[in-house]
């Protein structure tokens, strides 16, 4: 290198180094860093302390038993002297010398006999029969210790007493409600991360679609077709709660008793499979008639309407079910309550389901008349069937986001969240049409990327220990909440993962199967999905081992688990319980780590 | 018949990658596409299908718009087309009969292909189809542990489940060694004699050409420069394909 050095280079050189210097200086100051309390006494013991506690988790106990041996002292010395029966030397005995004394002055006390190695304290017992202490002694091999106290400042004229209390470990150790509690708590620990790795990949694969942009660049409509689709969600979301509501009264009033439910459970699945049978076959060449199809369309939607019926009938039937055969089953009654809850919380998704279903369905619906007017209208009677769909579309949008609004803030005035809204909307609208009025493909697809990637980023930004305080409020305390929480962000951080690999499969086997004429879910099963198991299964065990550690102090925001043990006993100072919690997490985590490595192993 | 008129693809980005390319295939017949690699071949062939969208021009099949169809229609339309890859394009954890099943995607019901259930006689053409290409006991074998030739087979057995009409081959045997290129080059014969299938096929070597072909037609950087019988590709013509340095081998 022939460079030579120039002054501005060192100049700017050293201007970094002041620069570091003060960032770090700074941040010294922020973190408080400071040696002089590291090294204060105070804190030195208290760590001592603490360490020791950890050193000696407290999950073994054994009973003990308590041996006292009297010595009497007469304090201060009485006149005539004292006078004081000869200790038993069979026995374990104390040997004070002297054997009377001024209170504040020293006494040697010694002991012979005891055990070897045990240990105790010595006490002071006036008449009063309190204790007062002395200290504490350690028997050499041969049961002999010799500890110089001072008597406390208890004059009387009485016999006052010295007692050597020994505490010794008799039978076999038995084990801790701390170390019971502690094992409660890391089954709850490992079925947290297991329910909450489980319910995040569930949601987390449909999303990962979205969030993927090789499938979501194509999806594209045109302005009818997109505006009738907007409005076609709320219409349907409406119709099917509506629906879900009168199927759910009718089932009430079908249900009767468990075995009589069964069978109409039976029968409506048969007459649900054949009329799909009918209206779905499997393989056609040829389009049937409109009138065939209409019919079609009829008995698929009475044999939705059947299996809904089917489904709510099947939840009433496993509550009951579930809720009878708890004491029957004993031990295993977990697995009625299991079923019971099943049941209830069918019957609590089986509105949204429906409602979403429904509003897909006539979104679809009406999208396809979008698409219908796209095609068969001449230009100018097209671009005002875009102007006004599209103005109702807008509207739609912000009334609904109007009432958003509404519910946060109560404002309640229907000019503030009703027509303000409508009209801005209806006006975006009716500008979007006239300046899109050329392209004939809207982005949507692209549209959802965006906004499904948005959502993920923030949710993931936010750890599930923040989450976790959410969810207490809204199910209290316990694992529940932890659940709720760990999935949520497992969903944003699988679904942005799950996604990639998505963006990254080799394209041909896609354009294969597009060639062959096949629907775009088609696509994504035959072409998609086979590519991505792998990474998608590496992927979840990756998540499964951060949820593990999670679970472990997702307790520490209220969310259940061994975290929720172990705080508690940091904060009321019990640390050789909180040393047990920990032995437990440090031995899980080892232990899912090489479980997960191992099933990697055989299964990637 | 398939009407090809003043087709051009400009890629985003500015790339012409056809320019003006006016041809007419008539049924029946094995039609070999040549040129340089990047002159257009592959875009030539997927505009027909639109597996690339078109800049403009027309594609006319027996007097149906493919290039005006609706997405719906366009699915009806590419189901008789089936389409054969330099790269085989099979799914590679998936079954060698999963593959060819999938040839049948544009004319089962979605809701049951969804499931992975096919009719019975899907599953039996699927059987008879691996059988004709020789490779029936390979079936429940992993894609990917199939040798080059045998994927290209596969390939073109997934093309058959589609009835096709017409099929696209985009360079078919260039990853392939010249022995098997023959096998699957005869395959393509015989889908052509004796099912009377259309055939678009783009090829890197000419004696191929000569051997299969019933008419060429050549690219040149996106321009159509030959349209004629394979004999007729004299010195001349081949210099003005394949440009002035090139040297005739084979
Ligand atoms: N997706 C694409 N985006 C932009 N340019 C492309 C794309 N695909 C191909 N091209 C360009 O178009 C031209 C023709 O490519 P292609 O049809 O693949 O030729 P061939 O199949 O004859 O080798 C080339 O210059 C290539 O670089
Ligand atoms: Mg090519």
């Amino acid at each position: 290198m022939d460079k030579k050095p120039s002054i501005g280079k060192s100049i700017r050189v050293g201007l970094i180094v002041v620069l570091c210097l003060i960032v770090y200086a700074y941040g010294f100051q922020v973190t408080q860093v400071s040696f002089k309390e590291i090294s204060s006494e105070r804190r030195q013991e208290s760590l001592t302390r603490v360490l020791r506690a950890l050193a000696k988790p407290n999950l073994v106990e054994y009973e003990q038993k308590e041996t006292v041996i009297k010595a009497p002292i007469y304090v201060p010395c009485t006149e005539e002297g004292a006078v004081l029966p000869e200790p038993d030397k069979s026995q374990p005995y104390l040997v004070l010398a002297p054997a009377c004394a001024d209170p504040r002055t020293e006494i040697q006390i010694e002991g012979y006999n005891f055990t070897p190695n045990s240990e105790g304290s010595l006490y002071f017992v006036p008449p009063s029969e309190v204790n007062l202490n002395l200290g504490s002694f350690k028997a050499d091999d041969k049961g002999a210790f010799s500890v110089t106290a001072k008597v406390p400042p208890r004059p009387e004229t009485v016999v006052q007493y010295v007692h050597a209390v020994s505490l010794q470990r008799v039978g076999s150790p038995t084990i801790t409600q701390t170390a019971i509690d502690t094992w409660d708590k890391i089954v709850e620990t490992i079925f947290l991360a297991l329910l909450a790795t489980t319910l995040g990949v569930i949601f987390s694969i449909p999303v990962s679609f979205l969030a993927a942009r090789n499938i979501m660049k194509e999806i594209t409509s045109p302005i009818s077709s997109l505006s009738l689709s907007i409005i076609g969600w709320p219409v349907g979301i409406g119709l099917g709660v509506v629906l879900a509501r009168w199927l759910s009264q009718q089932s009430q009033s079908i249900y009767a008793n468990i075995w009589l439910t069964l069978l109409a459970i039976i029968i409506l699945c048969v007459i649900a499979w054949y009329l799909i049978r009918w209206a779905m076959p499997q393989e056609e060449t040829r389009k049937p008639k409109l009138s065939i199809r209409i019919t079609r369309i009829f008995a698929l939607g009475i044999s939705g309407i059947i299996m809904i019926l089917v489904v709510m009938l099947v939840a009433k039937s496993t509550m009951t079910a579930g809720t009878n055969i708890v004491s029957p089953l004993g031990a295993f009654g977990f697995l009625g309550s299991f079923l019971s809850n099943m049941g209830e919380i069918i019957n609590l998704i089986i509105p949204i389901i429906v409602g979403l279903g429904v509003g897909a369905l006539v979104s679809n619906f009406f999208s396809k008349i979008g698409k219908w007017i796209y095609l068969r209208f001449n230009p100018s009677l097209r671009l005002i069937a875009n102007i006004v769909l599209s103005g109702l579309a807008g509207a739609t949008i912000f009334i609904i986001l109007g009432n958003i609004i509404n519910w946060f803030y109560q404002i309640n005035d229907p000019i503030k969240i009703f027509y303000v809204p409508a009209v801005v909307g209806a006006l975006c609208g009716i500008a979007l049409a006239i300046w899109a009025r050329k392209e004939d493909a809207i982005p949507v697809g692209m549209a959802i990327y965006y906004i499904t990637r948005t959502l993920l980023n923030a949710t993931r930004a936010i750890e599930a220990l923040i989450w976790v305080i959410v969810f207490v409020v809204w199910v209290g305390i316990g694992p529940f909440a932890g659940v709720l929480a760990l999935s949520l962000h497992t969903v944003a951080a699988l679904a942005k993962l799950y996604s990639e690999q998505v963006e990254s499969i080799s394209p041909g086997p896609l354009e294969a199967v597009r060639a062959t004429g096949a629907t775009r879910l088609q696509m994504i099963i035959y072409a998609v999905i086979p590519q991505i198991i792998p990474p998608y299964i590496s992927f979840t065990m990756y998540r499964w081992d951060i949820n593990v550690r999670m679970s472990t102090i997702i307790g520490f925001g209220g969310g259940g688990g061994i975290g929720f043990l172990l705080i508690q006993n940091i904060n009321t100072m019990q640390y050789r319980a909180a040393s047990a919690q920990m032995l437990a997490i440090a031995i899980v985590v080892a232990l899912m780590d090489y479980l997960s490595s191992y099933m990697r192993e055989k299964v990637v | 018949m398939l009407k090809v008129q003043n087709l051009t693809k400009i890629y985003e980005g500015g790339v012409l990658a056809l320019d003006n390319a006016s041809f007419e295939v008539p049924k029946g017949q094995f039609l070999a596409v040549i040129g340089l690699s990047g002159s257009g071949k592959s875009t030539l062939l997927r505009c027909i299908n639109r597996l690339i969208e078109p800049t403009s021009g027309k594609v006319l099949w027996n007097d149906l718009d493919i290039t005006a169809a609706t997405e719906e229609d366009l699915r009806q339309i590419r189901r008789k087309i089936g389409m054969v890859f330099q790269h085989f394009n099979l799914v590679h954890r998936s079954s060698v009969l999963t593959n060819v099943l999938a040839g049948r995607l544009g004319y089962v019901n979605p809701a049951w292909s969804i499931m992975n259930r096919f009719p019975k006689e899907d599953i039996e053409k699927a059987m008879k189809q691996l059988n004709r290409v020789g490779i029936a006991e390979k079936a429940h074998q992993r894609a990917d542990e199939l040798s080059g030739g045998q994927q290209q087979r596969v390939g073109i057995a997934r093309a058959l489940m589609q009835d096709p009409a017409m099929i696209l081959a985009d360079e078919p045997v260039a990853s392939l060694d010249p022995v098997l290129a023959h096998s699957i080059m005869q395959y393509l014969e015989l889908i052509n004699k004796e099912d009377g299938v259309t055939v678009l096929c783009s090829l890197h070597f000419l004696d191929l050409v000569h051997r299969y072909a019933h008419r060429v037609v050549a690219l040149n950087e996106g321009k159509l420069v030959f349209d004629g019988l394979p004999q007729e590709i004299d010195d001349h013509r081949f210099k003005e394909i394949y440009g002035k340095d090139a040297e005739r081998v084979g």
